[in-house]
């Protein structure tokens, strides 16, 4: 493991903070009375397309599993398409859970499924960049000492942070204290923004701290 | 002394218990009193004052109004008199308040807003302490001076009708009653109905001087359909014109006599946006009160924004009125509009009477009552009184006279007014000594239990407890010499009344040696911890020591309830806590699934995944060998047959259980919508119980009890199968009689009774079952057969619990029940089993299934939402101790049952001897963690503007939680002894 590839690691998650901090400032150039707070929904949806973007694009410049053979068009097609039937699955998959953990059923539907689908942004979009549609691998990369890179340590770091930003960001709601983003959905929505943007931060720092521990099967 | 790590944990919770008794005993104060309590002797009214010559005014002064009715309507809230609600369906009523002969007014009720404290409040003018709503069941005779025991001392002639609470409180006070039970709360017609018969009776006759009307009507409707339903108009109109025949037949007899008369309406308390009561929010503290009299000018104009007044001024005023001495503990003032039409002297002369009260009362409850201002205010307006009468008695000018009156007044009403405050505000004195000393204990317990946890989690579950260490006992008189000097020193100099000084002393001095005691075995631990600590690396304990997420997951957990104790919302909405713990742990648990699941084939360390088939035959073998090496052993075993033993369905039902159980949480979560703010949410609950869906909750009762008895009846003896089926179509034979649910064959509702015959049908098989449990346990002990005897013993003790909860469990609630054996068949099945967890993990997931199925059933952290009606269940009238032990049971259902099958679940593995042990240790922590922690910030908190409508309810909660879980501790200690025994 070298010290440039951590440098890269780095670089490419500065990127995804500022697009996140770019999806804030740059539509209310362009759109009248934007908000974060009072227009969630519409920042969800720049946040979430800003997001896939910068995703998309690190990983057809950086290519980290570089390892991949040349495919024909036919299989990248099927590939990009298994993508997105997944990245929608996740979505559906997400609503479902928010609805068990206890988010209304019938009202606010676009709100909890605007929800699911930037975590879905945060978590399975950076899977499937590095990963592909596949679950085994997956499930290697999240078990105890599965990890083959520090792209997927990265990867495993910065997704179950966002699942605990989303997390922590559902204690607030009970609260009796009345401010506007204690609604439904927008202190998880926000919880997970901080958590992805918190994982993006540190974990090229704690691989950087940890490089010595840190040897990979595949290295 | 070497204990087993469970008898050891059920002795420290039963020390805990005590201790948290002390605690609650500090905490909730002794209402204010006035030290002559107990006689009733007539003290000579108080002379009027006057500078220098004496007045000759020395008597009470005369009655004001000859006769008096009051008309008490449970849950009437101020909008429905006030508001829009009052000009539609109270015409009459709005009519009087806006341009007839009336005074109306806010009165605030102090929270607990329910009945029996608000009575009280009503006619002592005192404010009830908090542990009054506990009594609120028992409601014994009313000591306190009072208004109904005046006018009886006085000759009054006093008639009721109405709620029966009222006959318990004032026993033999009444010439004449009829009481109403305000059990069934789904009747609202009949309870009213059996107060107006009598009206015209009672009218015509007049051979009265006082009467009181408690109608329930409106509390029952509010409790089962809110305040928005249909029937509280109705109910509102009927009350409107029982008003209008009162006042009109008082008018008409007015004319016989030389007085006026007076009627009273008001509300006990509010109604809260659910419908129910006991909390603090605006709308349930909120009442009108009423006071009608030809005696009082009629002014016309907008009344819309009546006065505040509190609803302890009523005794006062009535006091007056009736021309009786105030009640000694009364903190209420005159309502001063009620006088304002008599003569200056006169006025002058009721002012002084109550502040003379008042402050009399001040003088008894604060040590330092001269410093009060309102002690101040009322020696001013004495003196000033004083002047008055002497100007008075020599006769001078009328408009000076008016004029140094009115200041006098006005002085009078400012004392009066601080007076009643500073009183109120001396209801939250707390006992701190007895609260420092219960804390202490639970500590001392909480910290022992902590420090033992390495010692009580071995394999072998047992630990040393120190009792006999030389230099120990030296530390231990030290200590106990230090304590009782600082006992003598605290008792003999505090002022306020403290209970644990007034323990007698043998008992006072066996808490101190308890306090030494345990401190001395702390001291031990902690040394023989250094000790050991500082030998060079001893063998690890723990050859696979990483904690898995589960375990972290359960930690921090833990500790987030605990702290989110601190918050006051997160302590009304603690549901959400556990609904949010339990959803996390059903994802662990499919995260820890799924792996061990798909990455069995990679050969993985992590893969560990069991099941239980074909394999029955090798659990003897392994029975004696420890549960670590077992585990080892298991795997290598079953690496290879895995593939065949994990097919087709039962494979599919493990990876789906998690989400089955999450759906079903999800579904019971929508059942009862509970806590504060999303109380009045609809829910499935409310739905069902509205009369409109009688035939979908037969339905649903029906499909519930036989979902629970297919469940149950898997592992009972054909005995008890045949006793539970019977049980069970009692418990639904029982809901039909009683009117809840209906029978296919009867379509029209039938008379209702109260299920007595019914009920004690399914008692007698709840007895028999729990009998035959009880048989088959003592079997297992002196045959020592195989174990399977106690497992079918467990199994029938536990289904006998079930077919108690069923019968107490209102019938919107049996699918709790049935989910609940649903949840935890398939856990057994499909996720304890094959995943192997150990005893703890189990035993803390059995722990926090069991608080969130409380709170499924519909309860909360407010004394309101308990179930009083399960206490009632098969009995003629109110006996106190099973209906207390009914309705504990009712209410904490949940977590019993739980624990419950944790027992049985635990002694049927029998894979590892200490299992038992083990839960019973884990439970006995897990369940006085919580406590301990709040304990101390309800001590900090104790100045908290929630502490007695959001804290104090939640603290009891604890303390109750807290026995249960001694009893449960204690079950599993008798169990795990019966098996060592055998052994």
């Amino acid at each position: 493991m070298k010290d440039t590839d951590i440098k890269r690691l780095l670089y490419t998650h500065l990127l995804c903070i500022f697009s996140i901090i770019l999806s804030v400032f740059i539509p209310s150039f362009f759109l009248e009375n934007f908000s974060i707070l009072e227009t969630h929904l519409t920042w969800l949806c720049i946040c979430s397309g800003f997001v896939t973007a910068i995703n998309l694009v690190l990983y057809l410049v950086v290519k980290p599993n570089a390892s991949s053979k040349r495919s024909s068009l036919s299989h990248k097609v099927t590939r990009f398409l298994k993508c997105c039937i997944y990245f929608l699955m996740s979505c559906f998959t997400f609503h479902i859970v928010f609805v068990l953990y206890g988010a209304p059923l019938i009202e606010l539907v676009l709100e909890t499924f605007l929800f699911a689908v930037i975590l879905s942004t945060f978590t399975t979009i950076p899977c499937l960049c590095l990963l592909g549609p596949n679950l085994k691998a997956w499930l290697r990369v999240f078990s105890r000492n599965g990890v083959t890179s520090i792209w997927e340590n990265s990867l495993q770091i910065t997704t179950i942070s966002s699942f605990a930003g989303a997390w922590l960001g559902a204690l607030p709601i009970p609260l009796d204290w009345e401010r506007p983003w204690q609604v439904w959905p927008i202190s998880c929505t926000l919880g997970a923004t901080f958590g992805y943007v918190a994982g993006l931060v540190t974990s090229p720092l704690w691989i950087y701290w940890n490089r010595k521990q840190l040897t990979y099967k595949n290295n | 002394m070497r204990l087993g790590s469970g008898t050891f944990a059920a002795c420290c919770v039963a020390i805990e218990v005590l201790g948290v008794a002390v605690f609650l005993r500090g905490f909730f104060p002794a209402p204010v009193r006035s030290s002559a309590r107990t006689e009733h002797r007539a003290e000579p009214p108080v002379p009027e004052p006057s500078a220098g010559s004496s007045s000759n005014w020395t008597k009470l002064p005369p009655p004001l109004f000859s006769k008096v009715v009051i008309v008490l309507i449970d849950a009437l809230r101020d909008d429905f008199v006030f508001g829009s609600k009052g000009v539609k369906f109270m015409p009459y009523t709005t009519y009087l308040v806006e341009k007839g002969a009336s005074h109306s007014f806010v009165a605030e009720a102090k929270p607990p807003t329910v009945t029996m404290p608000r009575i009280k409040a009503l006619m002592t003018g005192s404010l009830p302490g908090f542990v009054d709503v506990v009594r609120n069941l028992n409601s014994p005779a009313l000591l306190e001076d009072n208004v109904i025991g005046q006018a009886k001392a006085a000759g009054k002639r006093i008639f009721f009708y109405g709620d029966e609470t009222w006959i318990k409180l004032f026993p033999k006070h009444f010439i004449e009653y009829d009481g109403t039970t305000s059990f069934f709360v789904s009747d609202y017609t009949e309870v009213d109905n059996n107060v107006t018969r009598h009206l015209d009776k009672v009218l015509k006759r007049g051979d009265w001087d006082m009467l009181i009307l408690h109608y329930l009507g409106l509390d029952h409707i509010g409790h089962v359909s809110g305040p928005h339903s249909p029937l509280i108009g109705r109910k509102l109109s009927e009350m409107d014109s029982v008003l209008m025949r009162i006042h009109t037949a008082l008018l008409s007899k007015e004319r016989e006599t030389l007085l006026p008369n007076l009627l009273v309406l008001c509300g006990d308390h509010g109604m809260s946006e659910t419908g129910s009561h006991g909390a603090s929010s605006t709308e349930e503290v909120n009442t009108p009160l009423i006071l009608i009299s030809s005696a009082f000018e009629r002014k016309p104009g907008d009344m819309r924004h009546p006065k505040r007044v509190q609803q302890t001024d009523l005794a006062a005023t009535l006091a007056i009125g009736l021309g009786l001495p105030i009640p000694k503990d009364s903190v209420g003032s005159l309502i001063f509009p009620v006088v304002e039409g008599k003569p200056m002297r006169e006025q002058l002369r009721f002012l002084h009477l109550n502040t003379v009260q008042l402050s009399k009362l001040l003088q008894e409850n604060v040590p330092s009552y001269e410093k009060d201002p309102g002690f101040e205010q009322f020696k001013v307006s004495e003196k000033m009184h004083g002047n008055w009468i002497k100007l008075y008695l020599e006769e001078n000018n009328s408009e000076v006279l008016f004029n140094l009156g009115t200041k006098v007044l006005r002085q009078y009403l400012i004392a009066l007014k601080t007076l009643s405050l500073s009183l109120s505000t001396q209801v939250a004195q707390y006992d701190i000594y007895s609260m420092m000393v219960g804390t202490a204990v639970v500590l001392e317990v909480l910290t022992l239990l902590l420090l033992s946890i390495p010692q009580a989690l071995r394999r072998k579950a047992e630990l040393d407890v120190p009792l006999s260490s030389p230099v120990f006992s030296l530390f231990f008189y030290l200590m106990f010499l230090v304590l009782s000097a600082i006992h003598i020193i605290v008792c003999t100099s505090a002022e306020s009344s403290c209970y644990f000084c007034g323990l007698p002393w043998l008992a006072a001095c066996g808490v101190m040696a308890l306090i030494s005691a345990l401190l001395c075995a702390i001291m031990s631990v902690l040394t023989k911890m250094f000790v050991r600590g500082s030998l060079p690396s001893k063998n690890p304990a723990h050859p696979n020591s990483g904690w898995s997420e589960l375990d972290l997951l359960m930690v921090f957990g833990t500790v987030g309830h605990v702290l989110s104790l601190g918050a006051s919302s997160f302590v009304e909405e603690e549901h959400q806590t556990w609904y949010f713990l339990v959803n996390t742990l059903c994802l662990a648990l499919s995260q820890e699934i799924y792996r061990s699941y798909f990455l069995r084939d990679d050969g993985e360390p992590q893969c560990c995944f069991h099941v239980e088939q074909g394999f029955a035959g090798a659990i003897p073998a392994l029975q004696d060998r420890t549960g670590c090496d077992t585990r080892e052993q298991d795997r290598v075993h079953m690496s290879s047959s895995l593939s065949e033993v994990l097919r087709g369905c039962e494979k599919w039902m493990v990876l789906a259980s998690p989400w089955l159980i999450l759906a079903c949480c999800r579904l019971l979560r929508s059942l009862n919508q509970t806590g504060v703010q999303w109380a009045h949410r609809p829910d499935l609950g409310h739905w069902l119980t509205s009369s409109d869906h009688k035939a979908e909750l037969s339905v649903l009762a029906a499909l519930s009890l036989l979902v629970t008895f297919t469940l149950v009846q898997r592992g009972c003896s054909p005995v008890s199968k045949a006793a539970l089926a019977l049980g069970l179509l009692g418990v639904y034979c029982y809901r039909a009689a009683i009117g809840n649910v209906l029978f296919p064959w009867q379509q029209d509702n039938r008379d209702i009774s109260k299920g007595i015959i019914e009920a004690r049908f399914v008692y007698v098989f709840i007895l028999g079952i729990l009998f035959t449990g009880t048989k088959d346990l003592l079997k297992s002990q002196v045959i020592a057969a195989d174990f399977k005897i106690k497992t079918v013993g467990l199994w029938e003790i536990y289904s006998g619990l079930v077919l108690l909860a069923a019968l107490l469990f209102r019938p919107h609630n049996l699918p709790v029940l049935a989910f609940s054996l649903l949840i935890q068949t398939v856990m057994t099945k499909f996720i304890w089993k094959p995943l192997r967890h150990d005893a703890a993990e189990i035993t803390v997931m059995h722990y926090w299934f069991g608080q969130a199925f409380f709170y499924f059933q519909g309860n909360s952290n407010n004394i309101a939402t308990v179930d009083i009606s399960a206490g009632f269940v098969g009995l003629d009238t109110y006996v106190e101790i099973p209906a207390m032990f009914l309705t504990a049971f009712g209410t904490y259902a949940g977590p019993v049952l739980w624990a419950s099958h944790l027992v049985h679940f635990l002694s049927s593995e029998a894979s590892s001897g200490s299992a038992l042990r083990h839960a019973c240790f884990c439970y006995a922590l897990i369940g006085s963690i919580p406590v301990s922690a709040y304990i101390i910030l309800v001590t900090s908190l104790r100045y908290h503007l929630f502490i007695w409508s959001v804290f104090s309810p939640k603290l009891l909660y604890e303390g109750m939680r807290l026995l249960v879980t001694a009893a449960v501790c204690a079950f599993c200690t008798a169990m795990d002894q019966t098996s060592r025994t055998k052994a």
